[in-house]
C-alpha cells in the first residue's frame, strides 16, 4: 500500500504548543503572504482579457472580480491549512496523532450520529419554514430524499461489500427490479404502494439469491466481473421485454403514493382538504421524504442489529478469511447468500421508493454509473461503517446536486463558462484527493461489535492503517 | 503406550488428492486414536499440508475414504465435518486480524451450543492468559505468538474432539514454540483431547507424539511411536541435523 510520506518524528525535544493567539496571528500573516502570491499570479494572467467586439475591434476586457477571487480563495485556503492543529509543526508522532485522532472520532460518533439524526427528522420543516413551500420544493425533493435513497442503497450494499466483502458491481439490478415492480403492479393491476414495497422488496431478495448462486465460488475481481454483467442483463432484458416493460419507452404515470390511503391531491377526497389544509404539492414531497428516511432509518438498525448477532460477525469473519471460517464450521454459501439476499432487499424497497418519487421509470435510471455512485458511497465512507456511507451519501449526491447551481461562477469567469459541464469533473477530483487523503474511506476504523471493560483504540485503529 | 488400544477416531485409507492433474496425496493410509498426540513430520512439500486441508475436503479426496469416528466423511462440505468435533489451526494461523480477539473466539464458538460459551471463553484464558489481557485488541495487531495462541484458542471455543495443527511453530521464538508444545501436552494430559500435529519442527513434534507418520511425497513412508522415531538414524539425518 502506497502511504503518504509522513515528516519524520522530532527527536529533539518537541516545541510547546504556541498560544491561540500567536497561532491566529502567524495564521493570518501567512494567508496573506499566500494571497499576495496569488495576487501577483493573477494579475497577469487573468486581469485582462482581450475581445473582438461586433465591429471586429479588438478591446480589452477588465476583469477584475476574477482576480480578487483568486487572491481570497488563496487566503481561505491558506488559512484553514495553517490554522488547522498538526498541520504546522506536530507536536506528537504521526503515529501517535493518528491513534489520538481515531480516538476522538469514536468519541464523537455517537454525538454525530445523533445530531445528524436530529436534523434528519428536522430538515424538510426547517426548510419550509425558511423557504415557504414552493421554494422548498426542490431542497426537500432533488436533495433531501434523493440523499436518503442513496443513503439507503449505500447501507443496502455496505452490508454486501462493507460487510461481507463480496464487491458487487451490479447492485442496481436490484434497484432497477424493486422500482419495475411497484410500476409494474401499481399500472398493470392497481397496487397501492404498501402492498407493493414488500413484494419489491421479496422480488429484489429472490433475484439476489438467484445472483447468489452462481457466485458463490467467485472472488475478487472475478466476482465483480460477474456481478457487473448480472447487472447489465436486468437493465437490457428491461429493455428489450418490450410487452412487459414498455422497453426504452419507460412506464410513466406510476401512482404517486398515499398518506396511508388518503392521496395527496387537490379536491375532497385528497389530504390536504381532509385535514382542512391549502392543497400543496409540498405534503406529499414532505411525507415520501419521512418515508425515504424511515426505510433508511430501518435498514440502518437492521445492519447494527446483524452486526451484533452471529450472522453479521460470520460476515465480517467471511470478508476476513473465507477458508478459516469454513473450518470453523460456518455455513459460508448460506452466508454470503443471506448477504446478497439482504443488500438486494434493501435495494428493492429503495427502488420502490424511487420509482413512487419519479412517477416515472426506465431503463436508462439503472445504467452502471448508479452502480458506481453507490459503491463509490461505500468505499468513501469506509466500507463497513454505517456513519462513514450516510457522510457519503450526503457529499456525493448533495454535491452533485450543489454543483448543478454553480451559475454564480459565470460571473467570474465569464459568460461563456458552464459551470455545469464540469459538475462530474469535480466531483471525480474531489473522490480522488479523498481517497488519497483517507485510503480506507471517511470512517475507517471499525468498531468492535462487543466492547468489555474500556475500548482500546490504539491498536485497532493502527492496524486500520494497514500496518499489520 | 496407553493410547494403542483406544478406539480409532480418524482413518484414512488409500486417500489420493489432486491439485489438477498433479497428484499431492498419493494414496494415504493413517490412524488417530482416541486420547492421543499424532504427529506428521515431512519436508516442504511432501503434501502435510494438503493432508490437513483433504481431511477437510479442501481439495477434496478423489479417491480412498476418510472416516470420523466411524462415520464417512469423504464427500462433506468443510463446514459439515467441522460441525462433528473436528477443529483446525490451519497453517498460516488465518485468524481474522480487523476483529478483536474476543471477536476472533466468539467466530470460533459459532457452531457450538451457546450455553457453554463463558465456560468454553474461560478455559482458553486460562491456557492462554495472554489472551486475555489482549481480548480487546485487534487480531492483527497480536504478536506471531500471540496470534498462534488465538488461532489454538479459537479452535478450541468449539469444543471440538480432535485438534488438528498446521505447523504451529512455524515463525516463533524458540522460547513461543516451547510455550505452545507445553500447551498442547497439557490440553492432551489433563483433557484427555486428541491432537493431530502437522510439523517441519520434528524434533519437538516427535518427542511429544504417542505416534508419528513421515511422508515423504505424498506417501506416509514410515510410522511409529514419536520417540522410536526420534531415535533412528534416517530421521535424525533427514529431518533433525539437516534442518538445523
Amino acid at each position: 500500500m502506497s502511504k503518504r510520506c509522513e515528516p519524520p518524528a522530532t527527536f529533539a525535544p518537541a516545541p510547546e504548543a504556541s498560544p491561540l493567539r500567536d497561532r491566529l496571528r502567524s495564521a493570518l500573516i501567512g494567508a496573506a503572504k499566500a494571497a499576495g502570491v496569488a495576487l501577483g499570479l493573477a494579475f497577469p494572467l487573468l486581469a485582462y482579457r482581450t475581445e473582438t467586439d461586433f465591429s471586429n475591434a479588438l478591446v480589452l476586457q477588465e476583469r477584475w472580480a476574477a482576480v480578487a477571487a483568486i487572491a481570497l480563495a488563496a487566503f481561505v485556503v491558506r488559512l484553514i491549512c495553517l490554522l488547522i492543529p498538526g498541520r504546522t509543526k506536530a507536536a506528537s508522532s504521526p503515529r501517535r496523532r493518528r491513534a489520538e485522532f481515531a480516538a476522538i472520532v469514536a468519541r464523537s460518533r455517537r454525538l454525530i450520529s445523533a445530531a445528524g439524526l436530529a436534523s434528519l427528522i428536522a430538515f424538510p420543516l426547517v426548510v419550509l419554514v425558511l423557504l415557504g413551500p414552493a421554494r422548498s420544493l426542490k431542497w426537500i425533493d432533488s436533495y433531501g430524499i434523493q440523499i436518503l435513497i442513496y443513503m439507503t442503497l449505500g447501507w443496502g450494499l455496505n452490508i454486501v461489500v462493507g460487510l461481507a466483502g463480496l464487491l458487487d458491481l451490479g447492485y442496481v439490478a436490484f434497484y432497477a427490479v424493486g422500482a419495475y415492480s411497484y410500476a409494474l403492479l401499481s399500472t398493470n393491476f392497481g397496487w397501492s404502494f404498501w402492498a407493493s414495497l414488500p413484494i419489491a422488496g421479496l422480488l429484489a431478495a429472490l433475484w439476489g439469491v438467484a445472483l447468489g448462486f452462481p457466485v458463490l465460488r467467485l472472488r475478487g475481481d472475478y466476482l465483480a466481473i460477474v456481478t457487473l454483467a448480472f447487472g447489465e442483463i436486468i437493465r437490457i432484458v428491461l429493455t428489450n421485454w418490450t410487452d412487459l416493460t414498455n422497453g426504452e419507452a419507460g412506464v410513466s404515470s406510476i401512482p404517486r403514493v398515499s398518506f396511508f390511503g388518503l392521496p395527496f391531491i387537490a379536491g375532497p377526497e385528497g389530504f390536504a382538504a381532509h385535514f382542512g389544509l391549502a392543497y400543496s404539492p409540498i405534503y406529499r414531497v414532505i411525507f415520501l421524504f419521512y418515508l425515504a428516511l424511515a426505510l433508511a432509518l430501518l435498514t440502518n438498525f437492521v445492519t447494527l442489529r446483524l452486526r451484533r448477532m452471529p450472522l453479521g460477525r460470520a460476515w465480517e469473519a467471511l470478508r476476513e478469511d473465507e477458508i478459516a471460517c469454513r473450518s470453523l464450521g460456518i455455513n459460508t454459501v448460506a452466508v454470503k447468500l443471506a448477504a446478497f439476499a439482504l443488500g438486494a432487499l434493501v435495494g428493492g424497497l429503495a427502488g420502490a421508493v424511487f420509482a413512487a418519487r419519479q412517477g416515472f421509470v426506465s431503463p436508462s435510471s439503472f445504467t452502471f454509473i448508479e452502480s458506481a455512485t453507490i459503491l463509490a458511497i461505500v468505499v468513501l465512507g469506509g466500507a463497513g461503517s454505517q456513519l462513514g456511507v450516510a457522510l457519503a451519501a450526503l457529499f456525493i449526491i448533495g454535491g452533485s446536486e450543489l454543483l448543478r447551481e454553480l451559475d454564480w461562477l459565470q460571473h467570474i469567469v465569464g459568460e461563456g463558462f458552464d459551470p455545469t459541464q464540469y459538475r462530474m469533473l469535480i466531483i471525480g477530483f474531489a473522490l480522488i484527493v479523498i481517497m488519497n487523503w483517507k485510503p480506507r474511506g471517511l470512517i475507517a476504523n471499525r468498531t468492535p461489535s462487543v466492547f468489555l471493560a474500556e475500548p482500546r483504540l490504539a491498536a485497532p485503529a493502527l492496524a486500520e492503517e494497514g500496518r499489520v | 503406550m496407553i493410547a494403542t488400544d483406544s478406539k480409532v477416531l480418524l482413518s484414512l485409507r488409500g486417500v489420493k488428492a489432486f491439485y489438477g492433474n498433479i497428484a499431492a496425496l498419493k494414496g494415504v493410509d493413517l490412524d488417530i486414536r482416541e486420547g492421543e498426540i499424532a504427529a506428521l513430520i515431512g519436508s516442504n512439500g511432501a503434501g502435510k499440508s494438503t493432508l490437513m486441508m483433504t481431511i477437510f475436503g479442501d481439495p477434496r479426496a478423489r479417491e480412498g475414504v476418510i472416516s470420523f469416528d466411524g462415520r464417512d466423511i469423504t464427500s462433506m462440505p468443510t463446514h459439515a465435518i467441522a460441525r462433528l468435533g473436528l477443529a483446525q489451526s490451519p497453517e498460516g494461523r488465518r485468524i481474522f486480524p480487523r476483529m478483536t480477539v474476543f471477536e476472533n473466539l466468539q467466530i470460533g464458538a459459532a457452531i457450538g451450543d451457546p450455553r457453554y460459551f463463558d465456560a468454553s471463553l474461560e478455559r482458553v484464558y486460562a491456557i492462554f492468559p495472554r489472551l486475555k489481557e489482549r481480548s480487546g485488541q485487534s487480531g492483527g495487531a497480536l504478536s506471531g505468538g500471540e496470534q498462534q495462541m488465538l488461532a489454538i484458542a479459537r479452535a478450541l471455543m468449539n469444543r471440538p474432539r480432535l485438534l488438528m495443527l498446521d505447523e504451529p511453530s512455524l515463525g516463533l521464538a524458540p522460547l513461543v514454540v516451547k510455550q505452545i508444545f507445553e500447551a498442547i501436552a497439557d490440553l492432551n494430559r489433563r483433557e484427555g483431547l486428541t491432537v493431530f500435529l502437522v510439523e517441519q519442527n520434528a524434533y519437538h513434534a516427535l518427542k511429544l507424539a504417542d505416534r508419528a507418520y513421515v511422508m515423504v511425497n505424498g506417501l506416509i513412508t514410515l510410522s511409529g511411536p514419536g520417540r522410536d522415531l526420534l531415535a533412528m538414524p534416517e530421521i535424525r539425518a533427514a529431518y533433525l541435523e539437516g534442518g538445523r
